[in-house]
């Protein structure tokens, strides 16, 4: 690791006006940043501490009915609190399946929206990577790649957002609040993942020296709280990054679907919500076959990048098990084995 | 040697009031408080501290080093590179005999593998020295990467394991398919696997003119001494190594390796102490892996079910400088009756660090192609694999034709199938499901081990307080040898647990042998019983040759030890306490030596391993491939048994293992580069806590009176084959997919 | 620059000069107060064998860095006994042989006094396994450890009960 200078504002402006230089770098739980400059893939040369900025660390209801949860309120404060659980318990239990107790107990909200891929070739200082150095290469493509991106690629880069929480995030319509020296401004989850086209080296829309400070969940995102799972597929039972991950809400009338949304995760270099999917079950009755309908909707532009063709067809299952699951209920308590498929209640599986 | 000639005075100990115990570890609270002191724990003063730099290149060499850069960093205080180290008395690439491993100490600047040491980095504090490590920014001339088993010419090794033919053959193989009435041929393919202790490998060395001082984890302390002692050209007197801990070394701290010795290097080139720990991902390299293997069975049944033939196939490699050639095809030796056995081997050289033993070496490799072969014919055959492996059993061994010292495998079959429910099992795959519609599977794998002896010395000591004292330079890397040897040496000295002073894990004590082989509770309980019952028959010789003795003259009748206490046999009201003797004879101490090897005349008449069955049950997720082992039993059956609780942990250790070694485990290469591109435990899996839901392992009785004289078989290692072969075959019976290739993953199963 | 922070480390304050910023909580623990129960498997956040409690949260103190702990409250596996009474887990780790080697095992025992803590796992074996699912174990002793936070968690259940009645 390389050495830094350390700072440690009180307030918002203070940080932003310490972050804008170049080279800087926010310091919230360090869980993925520390572990980046251990291995020298950010060599920042300033930190910029955030963790004692007051205010941020709040779950606030809003007067709309939305929640605001801010930047530096611990993954696990959030999925373990009562009332947020109860109406976005998608959003909890993506949490509670990420990571470990751990670090869901140091890792922040805003930390989270900004973790690194996985793909070892970012890891990998000696490999070529887009995402690391911009116009080095990419490793990945022609390399060990089964895990790779098969949404939202490009030539320059095929890796994926390790993130579990952003997609029932993307799926829901939750915003990112963010302070910068031109002020504050709001983005859509959906949107604050940048794909990598051929500028990988940016991971998300935010400018140097801006600052998460809040997601807010919308109102209207609790109104899908009785049908709403997350399901991540993993190579091992715990503490293993998602193959292909998906997140489905239902509103349902009288047997039917009144709204969908779906989301993966695990496929893309952001959180792919998958619109075309949501609308096509809009009035479609809680049907497998509906939901596999749904599934290819889903994956329709899906290609693989590499030794990767199977997570499409994965891909797809995985959204129709998420939809089967959601629409059987939310279950009174997210399960032992958080987003698995070894939590399925009995019933859901055809048999 | 004049102890040893007399153990055979008619001096007797009692056995059973210690052996047998199912006592908590003897080290337990220094474990849970956090006071038990491994290797990196220590910080003598004026310590410097030591981090390597490792090459990124897999072959080639190394062109500049930005020593500058590094020294430069505020605290860094040497760099150690080729032109800049103190001498060695021996070239590392020196080869002396199959237990001595080529090293890497900066002999020159060859790149021979991805995460090679090409420079020691030593600073006053870990964090320059780490930065200083990075700062050195290496230049390479790079050579093409040989690492997969195509990319080199192949070869049949000289010798497989440690010194066993690569090729053995038993009756006429070819004639025996052609009469099979059914045949199957397969290939299966294992992974590179890492050891990943959770203790990465650790030294602290201190150099006081020539002596030398060191703390480092190693299941071979005497080995390792005599190796450092070479490659320094000082006298193995003037090294003491202490490793009374070992965070886990399931092989890979057997031999002293090259990241070890260039922290005592680095002690010597700063004279001031020095630690080296190594990063987590340097462990992917340096200090050995599990090879790689491709291996194609081949085999033949009559219309009965009786195996006519088996051939076993191994491909895999070793590394370009050094021999070591898993001897995965040798599983085939001594599980299944076949008229005709033929095992053979081939190997390529690949730019990787040299492979080593990793628990179970050659035999969990073997064992899950073996068993999975076996599980196919079973099923060509119509038949329950559990009632063809019956068909099959071996009441000989089959390769060699001698008889089993004991083999209570038909007991381990059968309490296991019972206990797992097996008569259950519909012969059809793809047949049940859970109340969630989860595909379940059920499979089985026979476990075996040898029965191996190494060599091993120790000293006991009798004090006229009526205590006792047990020396011996044996590990405990968690198998529990700190409490099941105790107990060997409370029975062997006639004393209550609590009345002795068990002393291990320093290389100032008698040579213990080598923690590997899963010999060491044999080898060590050998030399520890030989000690005992040498220090009693010298106690019995001082009160039955003298007068004032209440034993005087039983010396044909003989003595008991038990309870601090001399007992004559012929008479138990007449005894004498151990103080009393020595004190009468006026000395406050009597000692003893014993010594333990494997008994030839026993070993070349009988086949001796350990046995065993494992029954597994796994769950698959129909549409979504995902796989979890929800329930493994296994019965083993492996002789004496000195502490089950400890060894009911190794039959759990090894099992997970085993499932391990089936569903997760796999080094990832670029076939570039050749570099790892998963060196850490995020993405190198191996199983957590929420792998494993339901274990049980079944402790079957066994009485085997030639092995040695304790009847210990050893534990450490079987559990892991078996284990793996019947995870394998539950994935099979749960979805109706073979897959051959391992670990397997869910990508085949959708 | 020396950076100068406040931590109370296992009930006792300590003021800590730091001479750099990089250094981790771990590393401060291990090597500049030589509380070494506390153990390096990976320092990457994916093996467990660091987890100490802060504030009485478990978290991997390999990626905390220190400077950014200033005036925490630190509990290390050394912090856990009370002199010769060991803490109920560690006696339970003990009877159910729920290690072997021993390195992950301070980092298993801070994990499961933080599960315990949560208040999440209750009972339940299975949440239990999630929630330890952080700490690997090589040696795999999980069934033990396991049953030894089961254990613990049934005493403080049944006493809690008796609270109540």
């Amino acid at each position: 690791m390389n050495t830094f200078e350390y700072v440690r504002p009180n307030t918002i402006s203070e940080a932003i006006a310490a972050a804008s230089a170049p080279g800087a770098a926010y310091l919230a739980a360090g869980t993925n940043l520390v572990d980046l400059m251990k291995g020298g893939v950010a060599r920042p040369t300033r930190l910029v501490d955030v963790n004692r900025i007051a205010g941020l660390d709040r779950i606030e209801p809003l007067p709309d009915g939305g929640v605001r949860i801010g930047a530096l309120v611990r993954n696990a404060d959030l999925a373990h609190d009562v009332d947020f659980a109860r109406r976005f318990p998608a959003v909890a239990e993506a949490l509670l399946s990420g990571a470990a107790a751990q670090l869901r107990n140091a890792a922040t909200v805003g930390g989270n929206l900004l973790q690194r891929t996985r793909c070892p070739y970012f890891y990998d200082v000696a490999s070529a990577c887009n995402k690391r150095t911009a116009g080095s290469g990419c490793d990945a493509r022609g390399g060990d790649n089964r895990l790779h991106a098969v949404l939202g690629w490009s030539e320059s880069c095929i890796a994926t957002n390790p993130s579990d929480f952003c997609v029932p995030l993307a799926a829901l319509g939750a915003i990112v609040e963010i302070e910068g020296k031109a002020g504050q401004r709001e983005v859509a989850v959906e949107s604050f993942h940048r794909l990598p086209g051929d500028a990988p080296e940016r991971d998300s829309v935010l400018e140097p020296g801006e600052l998460i400070v809040a997601v807010r969940l919308p109102a209207e995102a609790a109104r899908f709280a009785a049908h709403a799972r997350y399901l991540k597929v993993r190579e091992r039972t715990s503490y293993a990054f998602a193959v292909v991950s998906a997140a489905a809400a239902l509103r349902i009338e009288r047997g039917k679907i009144v709204e969908a949304r779906i989301a993966l995760g695990g496929v893309a270099m952001k959180p792919w919500r998958a619109r075309a999917a949501e609308q096509m079950l809009a009035g479609e009755r809680l049907d497998e076959s509906a939901f596999r309908r749904a599934a290819e909707v889903a994956l329709n532009d899906a290609k693989p990048s590499g030794d990767n063709a199977f997570k499409i067809e994965l891909g797809r299952r995985v959204v129709t098990r998420a939809l089967a699951v959601a629409a059987a209920g939310t279950p009174e308590r997210i399960p032992a084995l958080p987003a698995s498929p070894f939590a399925t209640v009995p019933g859901v599986l055809h048999v | 040697m004049s102890e040893i000639a007399i153990s055979h005075a008619p001096a007797h100990v009692r056995h059973g009031s210690n052996i047998g115990q199912p006592l908590t570890r003897r080290d337990g609270i220094l474990k849970v408080t956090g006071a038990a002191r491994y290797a990196a724990d220590n910080h003598p003063p004026g310590m410097l501290y030591a981090v390597l730099a490792t090459s990124t290149i897999a072959r080639g060499r190394v062109t500049f080093l930005d020593v500058a850069a590094a020294k430069a960093h505020p605290g860094v205080v040497e760099v150690m590179t080729p032109a800049h180290k103190p001498p060695l008395a021996l070239d590392p690439d020196a080869k002396t005999n199959p237990f001595v491993f080529r090293l890497d100490l900066l002999q020159n600047d060859r790149v021979r593998y991805a995460n090679q040491s090409i420079a020691v980095v030593i600073a006053e504090t870990l964090e320059a020295a780490t930065e200083g490590a990075a700062l050195l920014s290496p230049r390479y001339e790079t050579e093409p990467a040989r690492v997969g088993l195509e990319d080199a010419e192949s070869f049949v090794p000289p010798a497989v394991g440690i010194g066993n033919p690569a090729v053995v053959r038993r009756g006429d193989v070819e004639a025996g398919l052609t009469a099979a009435s059914r045949r199957i041929e397969a290939t299966y393919e294992t992974a590179p696997q890492y050891h990943n202790a959770i203790e990465p490998h650790a030294i602290v060395a201190a150099w006081d003119g020539e002596r030398l001082s060191i703390d480092t984890p190693s299941q071979g302390l005497i080995m390792a001494q005599g190796r450092i002692a070479g490659l320094f050209g000082v006298s193995p007197n003037n090294i003491h190594i202490r490793s009374p801990f070992l965070g886990g070394g399931f092989g890979s701290k057997g031999l002293v390796s090259g990241p070890q010795i260039l922290g005592i290097m680095a002690a010597k080139l700063v004279g001031r102490p020095v630690k080296l720990v190594l990063r987590r991902e340097q462990m992917y390299g340096p200090v050995g892996h599990r090879a790689p293997t491709r291996q194609t069975l081949r085999l033949g049944a009559d219309g009965s079910g009786a195996l006519t033939a088996i051939d076993h196939h191994t491909k895999t490699s070793s590394s370009t400088f050094d021999d070591f050639f898993e001897p995965a095809s040798d599983s085939s030796h001594t599980l299944y009756a076949s008229p005709a056995i033929a095992t053979s081997h081939e190997a390529v050289r690949l730019d990787t660090g040299t492979p080593l033993f990793m628990r179970a070496p050659g035999e969990a490799t073997g064992s899950i192609a073996l068993e999975s072969a076996i599980d196919e014919m079973a099923q060509a055959c119509g038949m329950d694999p559990l009632a063809f492996r019956l068909k099959n059993y071996a009441d000989v061994e089959p390769i060699s034709g001698k008889p089993f010292s004991s083999k209570a495998l038909r007991e381990c079959y059968a309490q296991g199938a019972e206990r797992f429910g097996w008569p259950r099992r519909p012969l059809a795959p793809r047949q049940m499901r859970d109340e969630a519609g989860l595909l379940v599977g059920w499979g089985m794998g026979t476990a075996t081990f040898p029965a191996l002896m190494f060599q091993a010395q120790a000293r006991a000591i009798l004090g006229a307080d009526g205590r006792g004292v047990m020396e011996i330079g044996a590990h405990d890397m968690g198998q529990g040898a700190a409490t099941a040897l105790a107990q060997i040496a409370a029975d062997g000295l006639g004393l209550d647990l609590d009345e002795v002073e068990f002393r291990y894990g320093s290389s100032d004590l008698p040579d213990g042998g080598i923690a590997g082989g899963s010999g060491h509770t044999a080898t060590a309980g050998m030399a520890i019983h030989s000690a005992g019952a040498n220090v009693i028959a010298k106690l019995a010789d001082l009160a039955t040759g003298n007068e004032r003795s209440p034993l005087y003259g039983a010396g044909n009748a003989g003595v008991v030890a038990r309870d601090g206490r001399l007992f004559r046999r012929d008479d138990e009201s007449r005894s004498e306490s151990y103080g009393e003797i020595l004190a009468r004879a006026g000395l406050a101490t009597i000692e003893a030596r014993g010594a333990s090897a494997g008994d030839p005349a026993a070993r070349s008449s009988y086949a001796m391993h350990a046995h065993g069955a494992v029954f597994a049950e796994v769950k698959v997720d129909p549409e979504l491939g995902q796989i979890r082992a929800t329930r493994l039993i296994g019965a083993f059956a492996a002789g004496r048994v000195i502490n089950p609780r400890l060894v009911r942990s190794q039959y759990f250790g090894g099992m997970i293992w085993g499932a391990s070694f089936a569903l997760h485990e796999r080094a990832i290469m670029d076939s570039r580069s050749g570099r790892l591109m998963n060196p850490n435990l995020g993405e190198y899996h191996v199983p957590v806590n929420a792998d494993v839901p339901s274990l049980e392992a079944i402790l079957v009785e066994e009485h085997d009176p030639h092995v040695n004289a304790l009847g210990i078989k050893g534990v450490g290692e079987i559990a892991v084959t078996g284990t793996a072969g019947a995870v394998a075959n539950a994935v099979w019976h749960a979805t109706g997919i073979r897959v051959r290739q391992f670990p397997i993953t869910l990508d085949r199963l959708i | 620059m020396t950076l100068s922070i406040s931590l109370t480390v296992n009930g006792v304050a300590r003021k800590v000069e730091l001479d750099d910023p990089r250094v981790t909580l771990l590393d401060l623990i291990r090597e500049r107060l030589d509380l070494t129960g506390t153990k390096k498997g990976c320092d990457r956040g994916q093996c467990g064998a660091c987890t100490v409690l802060v504030g009485g949260r478990r978290i991997n103190s390999c990626l905390a860095l220190a400077l950014s702990y200033d005036g925490a409250d630190v509990l290390t596996i050394e912090g856990v006994a009370k002199g010769d009474a060991l803490h109920p887990l560690q006696a339970a780790f003990i009877d159910h042989d729920g290690f072997q080697c021993g390195f992950c095992t301070p980092g298993q025992i801070m994990s499961a006094i933080g599960l315990i803590q949560e208040g999440q796992a209750g009972d339940d074996p299975e949440r239990i396994r999630e929630g330890m699912s952080g700490n690997l174990c090589r040696c795999s002793a999980y069934a033990g450890i396991t049953n030894a936070v089961l254990d613990v968690q049934r005493e403080l259940i049944e006493r809690d009960r008796r609270n109540v009645a």
